[in-house]
């Protein structure tokens, strides 16, 4: 495993291209393309305003920088680094800038969700939708880029239009059976749109392509209902995580809850292997601190840490949510399934150290990674089922069913992993710190030529 | 207390002396003697101290004499004749002796019952002091009773209390759960009154907004970009739109399409398993003939698996074909029937399990046949070189392998290396085609050869049976009489002639139906009279055939994976064309297990 030197970024804002080709990185106002595999500088754009949010176009094209403070959108095209659009909403403020599915509409949210701005960058023509609702997820393309869903509010009622992107034509549009739409969701094959309720209620409702309401789920009541939603890239199972601590999948021919992952605090699943991280500082006695204390110091905050299989039956670390606080820190805030479908990874939120991965031929958990600091962004392997993990610290952890490893990032000046991104083919992936970023490298061999890379590899195996 | 006690003794006494007056006679007269002697003691009560004087000697003695007559004594004290005072010595000594004797038992009677009367005492006073301990106890308990009583009601008051508490607490709960109630209808209805307010000053802003002409509102390009998919946008047409919906319903009907297709695979497969558990359990259940599979079993398993894929070719073709309602019905049928069957057999074989544990093997006659271990053998070898030789070779280039060292060089050689492999790999490759084409001739030429003698055998035994009949007909005397019947004869005679049946009964016929019902034609006159492939190759020892006797069941179990390949693979080869198998199994249902 190799690293790459360490880039400057601000708002954690890097991105690969779709392609795989380009890495866009934002440093205040400026937005810096770099090839993948070379990482030289091949374009600067420097934009009116700090940068807020950025994204590529679908053909790897075109990027969008939106400087929302300023209600700007500034477009910059890789070919023609000449050209430039700059598209100003007023005064009516901006909050969500993003491309439709073609690359070639910029789709504006405005303030207070007033309006969404379809902005034409072939016509410069522009056309509003209005009454979009303002929720946890109220516009989704489908995986094709053919239709948009979008939640609406008219009237204190929820209802879902859908456009075909092509031409923004309205396709349907129908009233939701929903109290307060929460969020919706298309299926990878773009036929099934999943739309669930807000917290205050379980209740998930599924509406084919043509508006019909094909089933209502509901697990149980009153108390607070569905915290996140993934489906299966192969379209056959939703995952619906909610407040009560337990993921339930739906399968796609009945729409009926096929199976039910519960978070125990106490694991005796002896199917289940659990994996603690241990945290090693190198012992210093009193006497050499005062010798060298700069190297010595530097050397105490880089742990190391290594796993290990615990015994079971395990007790995980669990935190008692306030009560009297909104959005309780309790019950399952993420959930991934990994590219073939086989597993589920899902993060609890009252046993923030841990992730619980679940394997989904099986229907049973398959392992549980017990970090000794909080879970900051776990993301699969866009190829292969392997889990990529971190926890704030300088360290990088894999999983994958041979076992499990924790990297030791090996940046100066303390790099600490706040999220992480999968190149798209596997082979790569983007770590981003604070106010920096720094590749790693999966496979040694194909990337020996590059001089820039640095040769420190520290890799405790635990498993296998 | 003591003195109480000490009172009621004294009249007990009083009590069991007068009893004693009844059940003792001496001592009532006693009694009477002293109450009669009372007046007598008033009258003379000088004389008293001398009962006999002088002058009343005669009165004594009649006095004596009558108390001991009263005594029920019958010695008479006679005086002497009057005027002597003197006494009649033996009468009156005799009187005394049964006096003292009466005195005596008396006096030991009065001993027993003052014993008697201590004895009673001592069992009152225990009485007594139970008693008093019984009472103490009473005492005590009628205290306990009190005092629990008075926690019942203690008790019996908490509860009416809590039972108010609950009371007031449920009406609590309902009037808090009210409270909610109006208060959520109170906040969704202010929500909505806010959500209305804020769309209208949304509705308000964007007008304002719109209203202003906003100039910022803008965009600036150099220039206008193609379309994505580098085609002209369309106008808006009503064509459009209906094509837009087309367009939609084509993507939800390939994708309905898509799943059902699935489905339909799933369907297929689980149908594919439910046949070949059918087949499984007619091969199990139906009654094998008795014939030795010896050591068939691995030759048939390698015929078998080079057709395997034709055999389930034909399989998903059949199940495809039944896919009707009507076949279901009958297959789930037949499969339900033969579970039974089954459950039957294995339930029957638990009860023969000890018997058939101490018989010893059945040991069949086995014919060998020279030709074909040979062939089978020579196969074998040829198998076995070629393993070597493809051994052979990935040893040599895993040591080519293992010899590159240096990076450049070693690739460099390896590209030169490989190649020459490869065209030498390819070389051996086409020889070894060539090989297993001939292996293929070869076992095909062979295969047909074994038929062709079956054929022969075949017509051996049949003209075999003929002569044996008629030299049988020839001997017996009732040659006419067993002409008659003769066709029924011929038929059991040609079945009995053949080897792996040796018991013949009345239901042969049926009995080597549904033997055969897997691969054979229903129609058992057809397979009767003409020598089909299976027989053949069942003599040739292809077809391990199952021996009848019940201790090489657990045998057929494991290997019947492997004869089900065997069979279908004959029913390929053989032209006897099978039909629906659900119908099979309706015959073969109504065959009797044996």
């Amino acid at each position: 495993m190799n690293f790459s030197e360490v880039f400057k970024q601000s708002n954690q804002l890097c991105k690969v291209s779709p392609d795989g080709k380009y890495l866009a990185t934002c440093v205040q106002y400026r937005l810096v393309i770099r090839d993948v595999n070379t990482l030289q500088i091949l374009n600067l754009y420097t934009c009116l305003d700090q940068i807020s949010h950025m994204e590529w176009s679908s053909d790897s094209l075109f990027i969008l920088c939106a400087m929302y403070k300023r209600g700007l959108v500034q477009v910059w095209s890789l070919e023609q680094p000449d050209w430039h659009c700059k598209i100003d909403e007023g005064s009516i403020g901006l909050v969500s800038s993003r491309w439709s599915p073609d690359g070639r509409h910029i789709l504006n949210t405005t303030e207070f969700h007033l309006r969404i701005t379809v902005w034409s960058l072939c016509t410069k023509a522009v056309s509003y939708i209005k009454y979009p609702k303002a929720c946890q997820k109220g516009l989704d393309f489908s995986r094709d880029g053919c239709y948009m869903a979008l939640a609406e509010r008219r009237d204190c009622k929820d209802y879902v239009s859908i456009f075909v992107c092509d031409d923004w034509h309205l396709l349907r549009h129908f009233e939701t059976e929903t109290q307060d739409l929460s969020g919706l969701e298309w299926s990878p094959n773009g036929c099934v749109l999943a739309v669930w309720e807000s917290c205050l209620e379980y209740k998930m409702l599924l509406y084919s392509l043509d508006g019909r309401l094909l089933s209502t789920y509901s697990a149980y009541e009153w108390s607070l209902g569905i915290k996140s939603v993934s489906w299966s890239p192969s379209s056959q199972f939703l995952a619906i995580g909610s407040f009560d601590e337990k993921v339930r999948i739906l399968n796609h021919i009945t729409w009926k809850k096929i199976a039910q992952f519960e978070h125990p605090a106490i694991i005796d699943n002896t199917k289940a292997t659990v994996y603690k991280e241990i945290e090693k500082r190198p012992a210093v006695s009193s006497d050499e601190m005062s010798l060298h204390d700069i190297t010595v110091a530097s050397s105490l905050f880089s742990t190391q840490s290594k796993y290990d299989i615990s015994p079971l039956p395990v007790q995980i670390p669990v935190v008692k949510p306030d009560p009297d606080r909104a959005n309780p820190k309790i019950g399952v805030s993420a959930l991934a399934f990994s590219s073939d479908s086989r597993y589920i990874a899902t993060k609890n939120d009252n046993m923030a150290t841990a992730v619980w991965v679940w394997d989904m031929q099986k229907l049973r958990l398959e392992a549980v990674l017990e970090q000794t600091s909080t879970i900051r962004c776990f993301q699969w392997d866009p190829r292969r089922p392997r889990l990529a993990l971190c926890t704030g610290n300088s360290k990088l952890y894999l999983w994958s069913p041979g076992g499990c490893v924790s990297v030791q990032v090996p940046a100066e000046g303390g790099f600490q992993v706040h999220s992480l991104n999968w190149h798209c083919s596997g082979d790569s992936l983007i770590l981003i710190g604070k106010d920096q970023l720094c590749l790693c490298y999966m496979d040694t061999h194909a990337r020996s030529m590059h001089k820039k890379v640095q040769q420190k590899t520290i890799a405790i195996f635990c498993h296998n | 207390m003591g003195d109480w006690g000490l009172t009621e003794t004294s009249m007990d006494n009083y009590e069991i002396s007068s009893l004693s007056h009844v059940e003792m006679s001496p001592s009532r007269h006693n009694n009477l003697m002293s109450a009669y002697s009372l007046p007598s003691s008033k009258s003379s009560y000088s004389v008293i101290s001398a009962f006999c004087t002088e002058d009343n000697i005669p009165q004594c003695i009649s006095y004596i004499n009558q108390e001991l007559g009263s005594l029920g004594l019958a010695a008479h004290i006679q005086a002497d004749p009057p005027g002597r005072a003197s006494l009649n010595a033996a009468p009156a000594l005799n009187a005394m002796y049964e006096l003292l004797q009466i005195h005596r038992r008396t006096m030991n009677s009065v001993e027993e019952l003052e014993k008697e009367q201590l004895k009673k005492t001592s069992t009152l006073e225990h009485m007594q002091t139970s008693n008093s301990r019984l009472k103490d106890q009473l005492e005590l308990s009628i205290r306990e009773k009190s005092g629990l009583h008075e926690t019942e009601r203690q008790l019996q008051l908490k509860l009416k209390t809590l039972q108010s508490c609950l009371k007031t607490e449920k009406d609590e709960v309902q009037k808090l759960q009210s409270i909610i109630a109006s208060r959520a209808s109170q906040y969704s209805h202010d929500a909505k009154r806010k959500e209305r307010e804020a769309a209208k000053l949304k509705e308000r802003l964007s007008q304002l907004l719109v209203d202003r002409k906003d100039k910022k509102l803008a965009i600036e390009m150099l220039n206008s970009l193609g379309r994505s998919d580098g085609k002209r946008s369309h106008w808006k047409t009503a064509k459009a739109t209906a094509s837009r919906e087309a367009e939609m319903y084509k993507s939800l009907l390939s994708d309905y399409e898509a799943s059902q297709r699935a489905l339909m695979l799933e369907n297929a497969e689980l149908q594919k398993v439910l046949q070949q558990m059918k087949k499984e359990m007619m091969h199990i259940l139906s009654p094998c003939p008795p014939l030795n599979r010896g050591g068939s079993a691995e030759e048939s398993q390698e015929l078998g698996d080079s057709d395997r894929e034709e055999r389930s070719a034909e399989t998903s073709r059949e199940t495809l074909d039944q896919s009707c309602e009507h076949a279901r019905e009958q297959l789930t049928n037949s499969i339900r029937q033969q579970w039974r069957k089954l459950r039957n057999h294995v339930q029957k074989l638990d009860n023969q399990a000890s018997l058939v544990q101490n018989q010893p093997p059945s040991n069949a006659e086995v014919i060998p046949l020279e030709t074909h271990e040979q062939e089978v053998e020579r196969m074998r070898l040829e198998v076995q070189q070629c393993k070597e030789f493809i051994h052979a070779q990935q040893q040599l280039l895993q040591q080519q392998l293992n010899t590159s060292f240096d990076d450049e060089t070693a690739a460099l050689l390896n590209g030169c290396y490989t190649l020459e492999e490869k065209e030498r790999l390819k070389e051996e490759w086409r020889l070894f085609d060539e090989q297993k084409r001939n292996f293929e001739k070869e076992r095909k030429n062979f295969t047909e050869a074994a038929i062709r003698l079956g054929r022969e055998k075949r017509a051996f035994e049949e003209d075999r049976a003929a002569w044996l009949k008629h030299q049988f007909l020839s001997m017996t005397p009732f040659a006419d009489r067993m002409r008659s019947s003769s066709s029924d004869g011929q038929s059991a005679l040609s079945v009995k002639s053949e080897p792996e049946i040796k018991t013949s009964s009345s239901k042969v016929p049926p009995v080597k139906s549904s033997a055969y019902t897997t691969f054979s034609t229903p129609k058992p006159s057809k397979s009767a009279a003409v020598p089909s492939t299976i027989d053949v190759c069942r003599t040739l020892r292809l077809i391990p055939d199952y021996s009848s006797s019940r201790h090489s069941n657990q045998r057929r179990w494991q290997e019947s994976g492997a004869t089900e390949d065997e069979e279908s693979w004959l029913k390929s080869k053989s032209k006897v064309c099978s039909s629906d198998l659900s119908i099979f199994s309706l015959d073969e249902d109504k065959n009797p297990l044996t």
